[in-house]
């Protein structure tokens, strides 16, 4: 049974569940003298029913999904020949995912042997067992929970507290999604950052000054070996970080200051939305935006003055990227200068300040602990974003404060070495993890700044 | 007579458009400072003022009274265009400041505030240290130049709010670590520095002490040798206490003025004598 | 005035005129600045807005015309013998329409010149004879009048981003072809139509035969699963921390994550995806199941924090109305907070399903850059999705791609923003203040 069909006849099962159990409740209400006899009412027999017909079968059914390609894959190496399976990791890896694309019909990267075509079959046999097996003990289980709490309904059955504990499980679960996706991110990257590590320094990727990940995938192939010293990788993010946040923060904080102070309610209602869709604009149609629009039109201009400007300069990237975040900005602030109490602007107004003047002198230093958290959540983003830099900033690593070079970031890089074949072996597609351990926890310490920073902020105003 | 509105874009309409009631005593003084006539003040469709007419005399301590929602502050705050703020909020009559309304379109309200202060009901000192919370203003207005202006500027009006003995030690720090009744005396050192020469109070006290309130009233008499001061207060003990002529407000209607002694003993109105008696407020 | 008399003015109560000459002395220059500072904060709003403008209209300027599709009048003559007997689907229809590309051009004879040629007609011609025959099977024996798709760069060529004036090294179409092309022009044979392809097609190498249906299929299925599994996960996790968590370091610590998840740079979310769902459980690459569940794990902190808010709003007085009549903490938010902070919820699904329809970056990590033709028919089939097919063709050298670009923008765009106009009309019909 094909895993969807498999779920909704689980689905099926505990809609049946639902209505066994709820009519078992209501025989017994019948034969004890009314509804008002049972613990509950006769919804929660049903509900508790239907709760254990699918919850620990779908658990079971998840606990396949998991594990189903490596178990099969195990048993599928086992079965080839020795000789096959005396190959190198690296090879082998090669020769199973060539199987695996060949028995979902995929497009292998080299010949079709007769070994391949049988080792195929035979995946696609051990799927289906491996299928039919998942599929009997999911529906056994469904039908064993509706028997199970079927017997077991009786008037006393406190069904309803605990159809309650049940969902109130379910909610702690769900709500502990954000830690697990927390834990995930960590391990995940740092299980692979540590295996890179382990072939390149530490030191020399955090201090090495040349960047050229482009080495041999295979032993047998020719190429440069490689240098991992990622400083002119950090260089390029930090300036057009830079230069984006030197374009998004006044504009973005003027916008603020402009329609939460100045703007008049017809102003406002036409400004917000605008700010709106800007930062409703896809990245990637900002990467093309720059890479098409902007870039061509900085060359040109660059080239009247007889500047030699990069087609892939840090600042068209840079520019796009900043407008990108004005709307970012904008919106944090603004929330920021309206939790600031109107008693303050009546006393700077009272002893005849100018708005500007209450502005500058009241207004913002008073908002600046949240201003300064905005801005560090503003540079936290514009270091995490890939689309614009990658369609628009360039590959190579040069180490310049030249905003009219091409530079390249952290985000490009994960992206090109971990875009098209990998191998999970190279240490060229274990830098991009590397790069992302430094990515999450740079950013991380950012946010965690900023948002504290930020709440310490609002609490002092409330 | 002149009908000067404040948002020309509003449109004129008012809701149950109930005649003002007429106010009874006096309502001039034979020195006055400021002098209101037929002032309206309306929040977009309701009116919150109706009609009032007073003169504030110079170098008196004119105090507002009557019970919550009787428009006693919106009144005030339209003394120094404080209401204008308030997007909906707009006013008709006129206001009369060294004989030209205030709210002639001619007028500024920058000078107009630097001449008429105001003391909010809660403490409100800049995030800025003591020191700058009271040399800012007159900063930006230039009337300080140089460093020891705005030092004894800072000290003139410290020793004046009768703040100078507590801080003058510690003027760098920030004005919001002060206690309740210190920020209020700085927010009123603050509004003396400009050398404002009306100061209006909108209930100074409400948020302090017993003790704080004490010493902010002694203030007030001394204040009041050069100043003119408005104050809006709900405690009619206090009001008794400093005032020279008090305004008893209700329902947005101005409904006795007179001199304090007069107004605390034989009240002539009713609701005044209900009000003053506790019968409600 | 000098120096003393401003002192003096500052400090005697008998210069308190002098003191407001001061003030008013300063003025000018005072609202001056403040002149030049609401013109800065003006300034910013117009270039925002400008900037808005210049990107929208550069994109439909460029993007309006791949709407239309440039197409060449053939009379093809469909011979007896020319079809495959058995199964006419596997004729050599190619072969049949350069057999008519020949005869309308009967001087042509060097196989050079054919080539040329045969190059302004596009590959896709041979696929819409071949639908056309296995369609009408009737028309065997007749020669039949069909608009066939032109290359690409005819396409452009009549588009006008290939200019006739340059000299010939310049452009990608000779001489040669440019006096074809102006002979199909003299006979009215050559014309714009409305581009079905763009709208049908899945992905091709070829710009005239590429289409955003495969990429629009395979973000519906990406989105259907993002939905299904943030939209329960994100409402249960907000309800049970705003209803029912005890204020602990626990709770604490899933908040302090939540908001940090919020912040994280989207490709570290693929990274995980990588790791995780691809390379630990051998989930397939490429497909809407993979890109769904790495999209929802980064929309649902947007999702539950909207949640939270929307509970927030509701007054605590309905609750306790709720527990005096005796029902459980549960039956309380289920029956009355659930529904009233519902519209609340949707509008924050909304916006973060917008927001994931427009990413990008984290699906590039899990292989749903690949070049796939084929229209996407369930979750576990290869698929590209809208923003990275856009990604894809912004990639291609071929001119033509430029306006496909900007087109598949703009269906992204339409999509995105009748997204948020739900938002809007949903936030405004039961936006509601207690």
């Amino acid at each position: 049974m094909s895993p969807l069909l498999l779920l909704l006849s689980l689905l099926v099962l505990s809609v049946a569940g639902f209505l066994i159990g709820q009519r078992k409740a209501l025989n017994l209400a019948g034969s004890v003298g009314g509804t008002s006899r049972l613990h509950s009412l006769p919804v929660y027999y049903g509900a508790l029913t239907a709760l254990w017909c699918c919850l620990p079968a779908f658990f079971m059914f998840l606990i396949w999904l998991g594990f189903e390609q490596s178990i099969i894959t195990a048993l599928m190496v086992a079965d080839l020949p020795d000789e096959v399976r005396a190959l190198p990791p690296a090879r082998l890896n090669v020769l199973i995912n060539d199987i695996r694309s060949l028995a979902s019909g995929n497009i292998v990267s080299g010949e079709i042997t007769p070994l391949m075509r049988n080792a195929a079959a035979q995946y696609i046999s051990l799927k289906g067992i491996g299928q039919m097996i998942t599929s009997v003990i999911v529906l056994v289980a469904a039908v064993a929970g509706v028997l199970l709490v079927h017997r077991r309904i009786k008037p006393e059955l406190r069904a309803r507290n605990q159809v309650e504990n049940v969902v109130m499980g379910l909610l702690v679960v769900c709500s502990t999604i954000a830690i697990f996706t927390t834990i995930g991110i960590v391990l995940s990257i740092l299980y692979e950052a540590v295996r890179f590590f382990q072939q390149i320094p530490v030191t020399d990727f955090l201090f090495g000054l040349e960047w050229s990940p482009q080495m041999a995938i295979r032993e047998d192939q020719v190429g440069s070996s490689g240098a991992f010293g990622a400083v002119p990788v950090f260089a390029g993010t930090i300036l057009i970080s830079a230069i984006a946040m030197f374009v998004a923060a006044p504009i973005g904080l003027m916008s603020a200051i402009f329609l939460s102070e100045y703007a008049d309610r017809r102003l406002r209602a036409v400004a917000k939305p605008l700010l709106e869709i800007l930062a409703g604009i896809p990245t990637v149609v900002y990467g093309f935006f720059a890479a098409l629009v902007v870039a061509p039109m900085i060359r040109n201009s660059g080239a009247q003055l007889g500047i030699d400007v990069s087609s892939e300069s840090a600042l068209a990237a840079g520019l796009v990227m900043g407008v990108m975040i004005i709307p970012f900005v904008s919106s944090l602030s603004d929330d920021v200068i309206n939790a600031v109490p109107q008693t303050l602007r009546d006393g700077a107004y009272s002893v005849g300040a100018t708005r500007s003047e209450t502005i500058m002198h009241v207004l913002i230093p008073a908002a600046l602990p949240g201003i300064v958290g905005g801005l560090l959540l503003a540079v936290s983003r514009a270091i995490g974003e890939t689309m614009i830099v990658v369609m628009a900033a360039g590959l190579s690593a040069n180490l310049t404060a030249n905003p009219l070079q091409a530079v390249t970031t952290v985000t490009v890089q994960i992206v090109t070495l971990l875009v098209g074949d990998q191998e999970f072996d190279s240490p060229k597609t274990l830098a991009a993890f590397a790069l992302g351990l430094v990515l999450f926890f740079g950013t991380l310490f950012l946010n965690v700044i900023a948002l504290t920073v930020v709440r310490k902020y609002r609490e002092r105003y409330e | 007579m002149q009908e000067v509105v404040n948002k020309t874009t509003v449109e004129k309409r008012i809701l149950a458009p109930r005649d003002s009631r007429k106010t009874i005593g006096t309502i001039h003084v034979s020195k006055p400072r400021m002098v209101c006539r037929n002032v309206n003040v309306y929040y977009g469709d309701k009116q919150a003022i109706r009609n009032v007419s007073i003169d504030i005399g110079c170098n008196e301590v004119l105090a507002m009274i009557g019970p919550s929602g009787c428009g006693k502050s919106t009144f005030l705050r339209c003394l120094n265009r404080m209401n204008d703020t308030i997007d909906s909020c707009w006013v008709t009559g006129e206001i009369l400041f060294d004989d030209k309304n205030i709210y002639d379109p001619s007028i500024d309200v920058v000078p107009l505030r630097a001449q008429v202060g105001m003391v909010f009901q809660k403490p409100n000192p800049f995030p800025k240290s003591i020191y700058e919370n009271i040399a800012w203003a007159p900063k930006i207005h230039g009337i300080v130049e140089s460093k020891s202006d705005a030092d004894e500027i800072v000290e003139t009006s410290l020793l004046k709010a009768g703040l100078w003995e507590e801080v003058k030690d510690r003027l760098d720090q920030p004005g919001t670590g002060l206690s309740g009744g210190q920020q209020q005396r700085l927010c009123i050192a603050r509004a003396i520095a400009v050398s404002p020469e009306v100061i209006l109070m909108d209930e100074p006290c409400s948020a302090l002490d017993p003790i704080a309130t004490a010493k902010i009233e002694d203030l007030i008499e001394e204040l009041k040798t050069q100043y003119t001061i408005a104050i809006v207060t709900h405690s009619m003990q206090q009001a008794s206490r400093v005032s020279q002529r008090t305004a008893f407000f209700h329902l947005g209607d101005l409904i006795e003025v007179g001199m304090t002694k007069d107004i605390f003993t034989k009240p002539s109105h009713q609701l005044t004598e209900d009000y003053i008696t506790g019968r409600y407020g | 005035m000098n120096k003393s008399t401003r002192k003096s003015a500052a400090r005697s109560s008998s210069g308190r005129v002098k003191t407001i000459d001061i003030v008013n002395k300063g003025l000018k220059r005072r609202y001056g600045k403040e002149k030049r500072f609401r013109f800065y904060g003006l300034l910013s709003i117009i270039a925002s807005a400008a900037f808005l403008a210049f990107l929208l209209t550069s994109i439909v300027s460029k993007g309006y015309s791949a709407f239309l599709q440039t197409y060449i009048k053939l009379d093809v003559p469909l011979e007896a013998g020319m079809l495959d007997k058995q199964n006419p689907g596997r004729s050599d229809f190619q072969g049949i329409i350069k057999e008519a590309i020949k005869d309308y051009y009967p001087g042509v004879t060097e196989r050079q010149d054919k080539r040329e040629l045969y190059s302004l007609f596009s590959s896709g011609a041979a696929f819409q004879l071949r639908d056309e025959v296995l369609n009408n099977p009737s028309r065997e024996g007749s020669t039949i009048s069909l608009w066939v798709l032109a290359d690409d760069d005819v396409d452009m060529l009549m588009k006008g981003h290939i200019k006739r004036e340059v000299p010939e090294s310049q452009r990608r179409l000779s001489d040669k072809q440019l006096r074809w092309i102006e002979r199909l022009e003299k006979d009215n044979r050559i014309e714009k139509r409305f581009n079905t392809t763009f709208f049908s097609a899945g992905d091709s190498r070829e710009p005239e035969l590429a289409g955003i249906w495969g990429a629009v299929k395979g973000s519906f299925y990406t989105m259907l699963v993002t939905l299904m599994l943030s939209f329960p996960i994100g409402i249960a996790a907000a309800v049970y921390l705003e209803e029912f968590a005890p204020k602990n370091l626990a709770t604490d610590f899933i908040e302090v994550n939540i908001n940090n998840l919020a912040a994280v740079p989207s490709i570290v979310f693929g990274l995980l995806g990588l790791a995780v769902f691809l390379n630990f459980f051998g989930m397939p690459r490429s497909t809407p199941l993979v890109g769904g569940i790495v999209l929802m794990l980064m929309t649902l902190p947007t999702i539950i924090i909207a949640s939270r808010a929307a509970l927030k709003a509701v007054p605590p007085s309905i609750r306790e109305a709720a527990l005096g009549v005796g029902s459980s903490k549960l039956q309380v938010v289920a029956s009355h907070v659930l529904p009233l902070a519902l519209p609340g919820m949707l509008t924050g699904t909304i916006i973060g399903m917008a927001q994931a329809l427009g990413e990008t970056a984290p699906l590039l990590m899990i292989g749903m850059v690949a070049f796939i033709v084929d229209i996407p028919g369930g979750f576990t089939d290869p698929s590209a999705v809208m923003p990275v097919q856009i990604y894809l063709w912004a990639d291609s050298p071929e001119r033509a791609f430029v306006e496909r670009t900007s087109a598949a923008i703009m269906v992204l765009l339409a999509f995105l923003i009748s997204m948020n106009a739900v938002a809007v009309v949903l936030r405004k019909r039961f936006e509601r203040r207690w």
